[in-house]
């Protein structure tokens, strides 16, 4: 179906005129017969607008999202409520349809934005070098890798089990093609061991990767832990959750030679998990080799203040093979809805959503770890998000929740077998202290349920939907 | 020329960071609700910042002010023509817009249980399909992020796929035209680049391949190609170059950055390729969003499928005559595995399948039917007048959905380089071609119309070149310090990167951290 064009039958045969054509097909003629279809694509006809609109809200329909169930899944996406600003900025048609700023005269309003972002990050990390964005978190950190191995000539990583289980799978991917080694060193009590870390890490080590808070959502002694990277002159990676740098002390200030992680918090949706943006800075010493767009200050030619697209050297459109990634993207849409939210936040907004909630964690903590089959998977500090054990089978509770409107968490299990009986509960502003109580009450009435389904005869007390 | 600022000139760039004032804000924040406890009572105080970063205090009226007016300082596609060569600058509908903003998109969760998102992997098994068919290949993954993550997804497969039988090799071919990621792309997935010559249409030089094949067939791991390539020109060669990759053991890489020319045409699994990346950004109308988000799923053949990512969306029919179900397939065991978190950029799956939808088969082929229009007659407008003569065309005869025109006699002739021509450009309205790539054409002008413009609006980017030819032989310097009227003019790159100056600089806190522990009024 015709859609979104404008030729019209006269507008065809005054431009096949003009090309010296008969038709669209001699167009076609450069393609070889045999490689030509020859049929029409196997897909449906085209629709009309309303039909489309009404076959894709049908799909949504389908789908069990936070608007319609209350949602205590983080495990690295969080919902928090993103201001309407953020929406009526970003749908912008000035910031929503261009492309990569390389023409920088007509593109200073996405330039400037990439520098206010950059200032941002760098202020909420403690780090003086941030880029402009890079995909998403778990990449963002393979691509740390890379650096890591251009710094320091080394080939091998050292990987704490709390960094986000898609982020250690996403650097073991990257690292069959760096050729690297990867090393993982287990947690102990929710935090990484520290004996191990130091005995994991030795002189051929070009970087110690930690998250904090990691998976489980303990605040690491990132200080402490960095200390064996130092001694052997390999990089510290640290991965964090932007939203709780309001209250944490920032990686830049713990030693961190890179923090970065996936900056979904900061106004962009959950979209089942993307697009995002992974954020990514550096200490000064690093900027010739970070991977991603970097906005930089200049004038232009009668002394206005401007802005560019910096270091472009590093870049692969300049420097090919050599380059120092491949990556072109900034998804400048989603770190212009980060730094819009910064900015409704601002200063004292950004400290005090961030001891909202570690004061409403708390509170959860504290109520659900009363619940009785309910105990802490570990007692290290926390932020916005914790681990629980559960007396009974955490899938099978959750699918009790769930048919009461709630999602309890994140089934621990699904990545960790060592915690087959774990549960991740996450709070953000919208989870309200009436949510949290209700969690707590859900929770502790379909563990009981299933400890009396476990101790019956389960066969004909089992839940439904349940197999 | 223009020697009085334009408003926006006059109006010199301030960040948000320089609008801040101490006691303003915007954000007021629910209630805590429960007990306030001193923050180090929760959590211990060495693991606390002294001080909250020092984001801009500003109210909400003057952000929105802000940002608007910063929005004023971007051209954008859906204000004028913008004929990025290899870039797809296709119309954006605002239809997959609102769809991508239902809740039930927009605000699922990614750890969702998949029987509960059954939606969701409905939507991406039915994307995978529908790409598998434009492709000519039977398998698709959806998670890559970008065409340079595809690039990357497509060699480490490349890698899987040989260790699987045993082999391991290090030399992936690319063209000497090809887009830069590519070699990027080639060292990162730990391979040697091999440079492969162009001929003077632009397609693969058969006696360089041939060469560079036979000096070690064993190790060549890969051919990266676009077809059509970089002059906008369809290698009549492929098959024959599929051939002899396939023989040497190698596999086949399609760049899909110029598929928007032959959808429902020509299908690169037909021509032999092994693996091919989408850009839903450029051939399915995804919003660029001024550098991203984009996606750029793979579909490849049945010999690599073993080896794609995890998790793939798979369909399950029912046991007991009930409708198919959705899920998340993680037991890959081959499976090169992830390339990111969770299950890739949704929110522009949502909209590219809807593209699909509204488009159909018949309006994906005519789409491209009208680019290759577009595109032909924006060249032989410009094979008239004065752009004939200083502007010709790479290679003379009909072009796909791009075509590619050399600026060396208007260099030579009037003293205007390419960069001149595209910065007038900009005080005419239109955003410049892609210039200076492919690097074989001298002072290259990469034009690429797509099928969503009107005959006017090319007509009318056919008169501006024109005009800026016309006046550069009585006043070349017009173009030579052009642009005038952008809110910036001609900017110093160069200082940028040999003194990077890469954050707004801020005033030390003033020691008022205590200042936070209040509350905003309401």
């Amino acid at each position: 179906m015709t859609r979104y064009t404008s030729a019209t039958d006269a507008d065809r045969a005054e431009m096949l005129a003009a090309i010296g054509a008969d038709s669209v097909d001699d167009l076609f003629e450069q393609i070889p017969e045999p490689l030509r279809l020859g049929r029409p694509l196997a897909l449906p006809d085209g629709m009309s607008e309303a039909e489309v609109f009404e076959r894709l809200a049908a799909l949504a329909a389908r789908n069990e999202d936070a608007e319609s169930q209350v949602c205590f899944v983080g495990a690295g996406m969080y919902d928090h409520y993103v201001p309407a600003i953020v929406d009526a900025i970003t749908q912008r048609s000035e910031f929503l349809t261009p492309y990569t700023p390389y023409q920088p005269e007509i593109s200073q309003g996405g330039l400037q934005v990439m520098f206010e972002f950059q200032t941002a990050m760098s202020e909420l990390t403690g780090l003086p070098v941030s880029n402009a964005g890079l995909y998403e978190g778990p990449s963002s950190i393979a691509s740390a890798g890379y650096l890591a191995m251009a710094a320091t000539k080394r080939k091998r990583f050292v990987v704490s089990r709390g960094l986000h289980p898609h982020s250690r799978e996403t650097l073991a991917t990257y690292a069959v093609g760096y050729g690297a080694e990867l090393v993982e060193v287990e947690l102990r009590d929710g935090e990484t061991d520290a004996e191990a870390l130091a005995a994991a890490v030795d002189d051929e080590t070009a970087a110690v990767f930690l998250q904090s808070p990691n998976f489980l959502g303990a605040v690491e002694q990132v200080e402490a832990l960095g200390s064996a990277a130092k001694q052997h002159g390999a990089l510290l990676i640290v991965a964090t959750d932007p939203m709780t740098l309001g209250v944490l002390k920032p990686p830049g200030e713990c030693g961190a030679d890179i923090a970065l992680g996936e900056g979904q918090p900061l106004g962009n949706r959950l979209d089942f998990g993307g697009p995002s943006f992974g954020f990514f800075c550096a200490t000064e010493e690093q900027i010739r080799r970070m991977p991603g767009r970097i906005a930089g200050e200049t004038d232009d030619v009668d002394g206005r203040r401007g802005f560019v697209l910096a270091l472009q050297t590093r870049e692969q459109h300049i420097r090919r093979e050599k380059a120092t990634h491949n990556i072109c993207t900034a998804q400048a849409l989603n770190a212009l809805g980060a730094m819009v939210h910064l900015a409704w936040l601002g200063r004292e907004g950004f400290r005090e959503l961030g001891e909202l909630l570690v004061r409403r964690t708390a509170y959860a903590r504290e109520r659900l770890a009363a619940v009785e089959g309910v105990e802490l998977l570990h007692t290290a500090p926390v932020a916005r998000e914790f681990a629980l054990r559960l007396d009974a089978p955490v899938e099978r509770v959750l699918e009790r929740c769930a048919e009461r409107g709630i999602v309890a968490g994140y089934p621990l299990g699904r990545e960790y077998p060592e915690y087959e009986d774990g549960l991740l509960v996450a709070i953000t502003e919208r989870r309200s202290k009436a949510q949290i109580d209700d969690l707590v009450e859900t929770l502790g009435a379909a563990i009981q349920a299933e400890i009396g389904a476990l101790v019956s005869d389960s066969a004909t007390k089992a839940p439904e939907g349940v197999s | 020329m223009a020697l009085t600022e334009t408003p926006m000139q006059a109006e010199r760039a301030r960040t948000i960071y320089e609008k801040s004032k101490p006691g303003r804000r915007a954000a007021v924040l629910p209630d805590a609700e429960v007990p306030e406890l001193p923050l180090a009572e929760l959590i211990p105080s060495d693991l606390l910042r002294a001080e909250p970063p020092r984001l801009p205090e500003i109210a909400e009226p003057e952000i929105v002010r802000h940002y608007n007016k910063l929005s004023r300082r971007n051209f954008d596609l859906d204000s004028g023509f913008y004929p990025l060569g290899s870039c797809t600058m296709k119309h954006n509908p605002r239809l997959n817009e609102r769809v991508a903003a239902l809740p039930g998109h927009a605000r699922l969760h990614p750890a969702q249980d998949p029987k509960r998102a059954q939606g969701a992997l409905e939507l991406m098994w039915l994307l995978q399909e529908s790409l598998g068919e434009i492709c000519g290949l039977p398998h698709v993954s959806l998670q890559p992020s970008a065409g340079s993550h595809g690039e990357l997804a497509g060699l480490l497969l490349t890698r899987a796929f040989h260790a699987d039988r045993g082999e391991e090799r290090t030399k992936v071919l690319a063209p000497d035209t090809s887009h830069g990621t590519n070699p990027a792309s080639v060292t990162m997935a730990g391979y040697e680049v091999v440079k492969v010559a162009t001929n003077e249409r632009g397609g693969v030089e058969m006696d360089d391949l041939r060469a560079k094949i036979d000096e070690d067939p064993d190790q060549v791991a890969c051919l990266m190609l676009t077809n059509p390539n970089t002059l906008g020109l369809f290698d009549e060669n492929i098959a024959e170059i599929a051939e002899l990759i396939h023989k040497a053991g190698g596999t086949l890489y399609y760049d899909g950055a110029n598929l928007n020319a032959v959808m429902g045409h020509s299908r690169p699994g037909d021509m032999g390729f092994d693996i091919v990346h989408v850009n839903l950004h450029k051939s399915f109308s995804q919003p660029h969003g001024g550098g991203g988000p984009g996606a750029g799923p793979i579909a490849v053949s049945e010999r690599i499928e073993p080896f794609l990512p995890r998790p793939q969306v798979v369909r399950r029919e029912s046991d007991n005559g009930g409708g198919p179900s959705f899920d998340l397939d993680l037991e890959r065991p081959k499976s090169i595995g992830r390339l990111r978190g969770f299950q890739g950029n949704f929110g522009v799956f949502v909209r590219s399948y809807a593209y699909i939808l509204s488009l159909g088969g018949d309006g994906l082929a005519e789409a491209s039917e009208t680019a290759v229009l577009n595109a032909n007659y924006l060249k032989a407008r410009l094979a008239e007048g004065r752009a004939g003569e200083r502007l010709p065309v790479a290679f003379e005869r009909h072009c796909m959905h791009e075509f590619v025109l050399s600026g060396k006699p208007m260099k030579k002739e009037l003293g205007l380089a390419t960069l001149d021509l595209a910065k007038r450009l900009l005080d005419f309205g239109f955003h410049p071609p892609t210039v200076y790539f492919p690097l074989l054409v001298e002072e290259a002008l990469m034009i690429e119309p797509t099928e969503t413009e009107t005959k006017e609006s090319l007509d009318g980017f056919a008169e501006a070149i024109e005009q800026i030819l016309a006046e550069a032989e009585s006043d070349p310097e017009r173009a030579k310090q052009a642009p005038y009227t952008t809110p910036v003019r001609r900017l110093d790159e160069v200082k940028a990167t040999r003194r990077p100056v890469v954050r707004q600089p801020l005033p030390p806190p003033e020691g008022d951290g205590h200042r936070s522990v209040g509350r905003a009024s309401r």
